[in-house]
C-alpha cells in the first residue's frame, strides 16, 4: 500500500513528476553508496531511447510517461523485495514521509562516503590482483550491455518496418471501396475485403504497444548491467586500496630495517642527502625508528581490518550477485516466453483477418 | 474448376500428344475443347555486329486442320511479337488485343538483359500468345498462324507486305482527331458507360499497382532488418548459461519467420504484381479500343453530315453510308462481345489473384505460428522439468 501511495504521486501535474523523478534518483544514489556490495535495482530511463519512428521521443508523451511510471513502480517493488535493502530506514521514509525526506537523506551525509569517479577509474587500471570472479563479472556486464542495446536498436528498426507493412495494406481498403462502386458482381466482395484490410492495418498499433513493454523488460537488465559494474568497481577500489596499504607497509618496514641496520638497500632522497650532508645522529635515527614502528603497527592493524573488510565485501557481494543471477535468469526467461506469446497472438490475428479476406475475395 | 487464366500456364517439358492434351484440358462448364497449345520458353541471346537481342522458343501443338503439321517450333524476338500485335490491331480495331510486355522498364532500374527481366518478359509473352489463342476470333487470324509456324525468312517477307509505318501513324492521328472532334455526341449510351467505367477502372488499377509495389518494398525492408535480428540473440546466448537455450530458440524462430517472409515476397512478385501490371496495360488498350470505335463512328457521322449538303451524287453517298453503317454495327457488336468476355476474364483473374494473395499471407502466418508455438512448448516443458527436479527430495 505504501508503494501505491507513492506511485499515485506520479499522476500529479508534469513538473511535480520531474521533482519526483529526481527524488527517485536521490534515493538510488543513497542506496548505491550505502550498500556498495548490493546490485541496486536501476531506475527506468529518464529520456525516451531506442524509439522507432511512430513513437514520439517526447518525454511528455502520455505513453512514455505511463511506461516510466510503471518502471518507477517496478523499481520500488524490486527494492522492497530485496532482503537487505527493504530494511533501510531512508527507503521506508521515502515511502511514508511526505515532507522533509530530502533533508533527511542529506543529513545522512552519504555524499561524503561516495567514491570519486576518478579514484575508481584509477583503481580499475592499477589494481593487480582483483578477485577473478569480479573480473569475469565485469566482462559479462560489458557484454550484456552491448548485446542488449544492439538488440533494442534492431528491434526498434524491425518494429518500424513492420508498421510500414501493415499500414500500407490500409490503402487497399480505400481503393477497393472506390473500385467496388463501378463493379456489379465483384462489388460486394471487394468492399468487404477492403474492410478487412483496414482492420489488418489498424491491428499493428496494439501489437507494437505490447512489444514496448517487452522492450522495457530488456531495458531494465540493460541498466542492471551498470549496477553490476558498480559492484565490481567497488571491489577493485577496495582491492587497490588494500594493495596500496600493503605496499606502503612493506616500504615502511624496509625503511625501518635500513635505519636499524644502517644499510641502504633502496635508493632514497634521504639516503642521498645524508650521504652528501652527513649522517644523522643516533638520537635522530632512534626517533625516526620509533615513529616508523608506530606507523608500522598502525599500518598492520589497518591492513588487517582492510583485509577483513575486503573479504566481507567479496562474500556479501557475491551472495547478492548469486541472488541477482537467479532473478535475472528467471525474469529474462519469462520475458522471452512473453515475446513468443506476443508473436503467437500476432500470427493468430493475421490468420483471422486473411481468412476473412480470402472468403471475400473468393466471392468476387 | 479451371479458370482460363490457369490453363494458359502449360509445362512444355512433357512429351504429350495433342489428343491427350485435349482430354486433359476439357472444360466442365463449356463444350470448348482446346486444340491449340502454345509455350514460350528457352530465351537465348544473339550477338551480331550491329546489336544484341534475345530470341524465345515458341512451341505450338495443334490438331487443327488448317495447320499443315501438328507441331511447330520457331524462334521469335520481341520485335516479332510487336509486329503481330500491330497486325491484330489493324485487322480488328475494336477487339481487345491482349497486352504485350513493355519494350523498356524504366522505373525498376532492371538491366535490360538481367535474368529477372528476361524471365518476367518470357512469362508475359507466353500469356500474350495464349490469350490470343483463347480468343474466339483472334485465334483464327492469318498473321497469328504465320507467327506460330513460319520460318524466319517467311516471317520477314510477310512483315514487308503489310501497310507501312506511315499508314499506321495516319490511322492513329485520325483516331485521335476524330475523338476530339466529338464523335462522342452520337455515341450509343452503352459505350459512354464503358468509357466512364474504363476511366475509373484505369485509375483504380494504377493505384493498386502502386500499392502492391509499395507493399513489396515494405516487406523487403522488413526482411532485411529481420535478417540482423535473429543472430543478435545467438550472440547473446554465448554469454549466458541458464537462458542460452531460450535465446537460441528465439533466434531460430526469428530466422524461420524471416524465411517465411521471403516466401511471401516471392509470392507477391510472381502472382500479384504481374497481373496488376497486365491490367494496367489492359486499361490503356481498352481506352484505345473505345477511341477506335469512336473513330469508325466518326467516319460515318461525317459522311452523314456531308450528305445533308450534297445536291448531286446522293445515291453514291447513300451507298457509302450504307457500307459505313454496316462497318459501325460490326465494330460495335465485336466490341460489345469482346467487352463482356474481357470483363468475365478480369473478374476471374482478380478473384484468383487476390485469393492467392490471401493464401500466401495465410501460409506465412501459419508457418510463423507453428514456429513460435513449438518454441513455447519447449520452454514450458523445460519449466515443468525444472519444477519436478525441485520437488524431488
Amino acid at each position: 500500500r505504501a508503494v501505491e501511495s507513492q506511485s499515485e504521486g506520479q499522476c500529479a501535474p508534469v513538473d511535480s513528476l520531474w521533482r519526483r523523478y529526481s527524488e527517485f534518483e536521490l534515493l538510488r544514489n543513497y542506496l548505491s553508496v550505502t550498500y556498495p556490495h548490493i546490485v541496486v535495482p536501476p531506475l527506468p530511463e529518464k529520456r525516451a531511447d531506442f524509439v522507432w519512428h511512430k513513437l514520439s521521443a517526447d518525454n511528455m508523451d502520455p505513453d512514455f510517461v505511463e511506461r516510466r511510471r510503471i518502471g518507477l513502480e517496478n523499481f520500488l517493488l524490486r527494492v522492497a523485495s530485496h532482503p537487505v535493502l527493504c530494511q533501510d530506514k531512508i527507503f521506508y521514509s521515502f515511502l511514508t514521509q511526505e515532507g522533509g525526506w530530502k533533508e533527511m537523506v542529506n543529513e545522512t551525509g552519504f555524499q561524503l562516503k561516495a567514491d570519486s569517479r576518478l579514484k575508481a577509474l584509477n583503481a580499475t587500471f592499477r589494481v593487480k590482483n582483483p578477485d577473478k570472479r569480479f573480473t569475469e563479472l565485469k566482462h559479462y556486464s560489458d557484454e550484456l550491455q552491448s548485446v542488449i542495446s544492439h538488440l533494442l536498436r534492431v528491434r526498434a528498426r524491425v518494429a518500424d518496418r513492420l508498421y510500414g507493412v501493415y499500414k500500407v495494406h490500409g490503402n487497399y481498403g480505400r481503393v477497393f471501396s472506390e473500385w467496388s462502386a463501378i463493379e456489379k458482381e465483384m462489388g460486394d466482395g471487394l468492399q468487404s475485403a477492403g474492410h478487412h484490410m483496414d482492420v489488418y492495418a489498424a491491428s499493428i498499433d496494439d501489437i507494437l504497444e505490447e512489444e514496448e513493454h517487452y522492450a522495457d523488460q530488456l531495458k531494465e537488465y540493460l541498466f542492471y548491467a551498470e549496477a553490476l559494474r558498480a559492484v565490481c568497481r567497488k571491489h577493485e577500489l577496495m582491492q587497490y586500496d588494500l594493495e596500496m596499504a600493503a605496499q606502503d607497509l612493506t616500504s615502511k618496514k624496509q625503511q625501518c630495517e635500513e635505519l636499524a641496520t644502517g644499510t641502504v638497500r633502496t635508493f632514497s632522497l634521504k639516503g642521498m642527502t645524508s650521504k652528501l650532508f652527513g649522517q644523522e645522529t643516533p638520537e635522530q635515527r632512534e626517533a625516526k625508528i620509533k615513529v616508523l614502528e608506530e606507523q608500522i603497527q598502525e599500518g598492520e592493524e589497518q591492513l588487517k581490518s582492510k583485509n577483513l573488510e575486503g573479504r566481507d565485501f567479496v562474500k556479501s557481494a557475491w551472495a547478492d550477485i548469486e541472488r541477482f543471477k537467479e532473478q535475472k535468469n528467471h525474469d529474462l526467461k519469462e520475458a522471452l516466453i512473453s515475446y513468443a506469446v506476443m508473436q503467437i497472438s500476432m500470427c493468430k490475428k493475421g490468420i483471422q483477418v486473411w481468412t476473412n479476406a480470402k472468403e471475400c475475395f473468393s466471392k468476387m | 474448376d479451371t479458370s482460363l487464366a490457369e490453363v494458359n500456364s502449360f509445362c512444355p517439358s512433357m512429351p504429350i500428344s495433342p489428343s491427350s492434351m485435349i482430354n486433359q484440358y476439357k472444360f466442365e462448364d463449356g463444350p470448348e475443347l482446346r486444340d491449340l497449345f502454345i509455350t514460350v520458353d528457352d530465351p537465348e541471346s544473339h550477338i551480331t555486329a550491329i546489336e544484341t537481342f534475345i530470341t524465345y522458343r515458341v512451341v505450338t501443338k495443334t490438331s487443327r486442320g488448317e495447320f499443315d503439321s501438328s507441331e511447330y517450333e520457331v524462334r521469335r524476338r520481341y520485335q516479332d511479337f510487336l509486329w503481330l500485335k500491330n497486325r491484330l490491331e489493324e485487322a480488328h480495331p475494336t477487339l481487345i488485343i491482349p497486352p504485350l510486355p513493355e519494350k523498356f522498364i524504366m522505373k525498376g532500374m532492371v538491366e535490360r538483359f538481367s535474368d529477372e527481366f528476361i524471365e518476367t518478359r518470357r512469362k508475359a509473352l507466353h500469356k500474350f500468345l495464349n490469350r490470343i489463342g483463347d480468343h474466339p476470333t483472334l485465334t483464327f487470324n492469318e498473321d497469328f498462324k504465320i507467327f506460330l509456324t513460319a520460318q524466319a525468312w517467311e516471317l520477314s517477307s510477310r512483315k514487308k507486305q503489310g501497310p507501312g509505318l506511315l499508314s499506321r501513324m495516319g490511322q492513329t492521328v485520325r483516331a485521335v482527331a476524330s475523338s476530339v472532334r466529338g464523335a462522342v455526341k452520337n455515341r450509343p449510351g452503352m459505350f459512354t458507360e464503358m468509357n466512364d467505367y474504363m476511366e475509373t477502372f484505369s485509375q483504380k488499377i494504377n493505384l493498386l499497382d502502386k500499392i502492391a509495389h509499395r507493399i513489396y518494398k515494405e516487406e523487403k525492408d522488413y526482411f532485411n532488418e529481420m535478417k540482423e535480428y535473429g543472430p543478435i540473440h545467438t550472440l547473446w546466448s554465448a554469454s549466458e548459461e541458464d537462458i542460452a537455450d531460450s535465446l537460441k530458440g528465439i533466434a531460430s524462430c526469428i530466422d524461420r519467420c524471416c524465411k517465411a517472409t521471403e516466401k511471401r515476397m516471392a509470392g507477391l512478385s510472381e502472382n500479384l504484381l504481374p497481373i496488376l501490371h497486365e491490367y494496367v496495360l489492359y486499361s490503356e488498350i481498352l481506352m484505345g479500343v473505345l477511341k477506335r470505335r469512336d473513330q469508325i463512328q466518326g467516319e460515318l457521322d461525317s459522311k452523314v453530315d456531308a450528305l445533308a449538303n450534297k445536291k448531286t451524287e446522293k445515291d453514291l453517298f447513300l451507298e457509302e453510308i450504307g457500307k459505313l453503317e454496316d462497318k459501325v454495327e460490326r465494330a460495335n457488336n465485336a466490341l460489345k462481345a469482346d467487352w463482356d468476355r474481357w470483363k468475365q476474364n478480369m473478374q476471374c483473374d482478380m478473384r484468383s489473384t487476390f485469393t492467392t494473395v490471401a493464401d500466401n499471407n495465410l501460409r506465412f502466418y501459419e508457418e510463423c505460428l507453428a514456429t513460435w508455438e513449438s518454441f513455447l512448448a519447449s520452454q514450458t516443458a523445460d519449466l515443468h522439468v525444472e519444477e519436478d527436479c525441485e520437488d524431488r527430495p
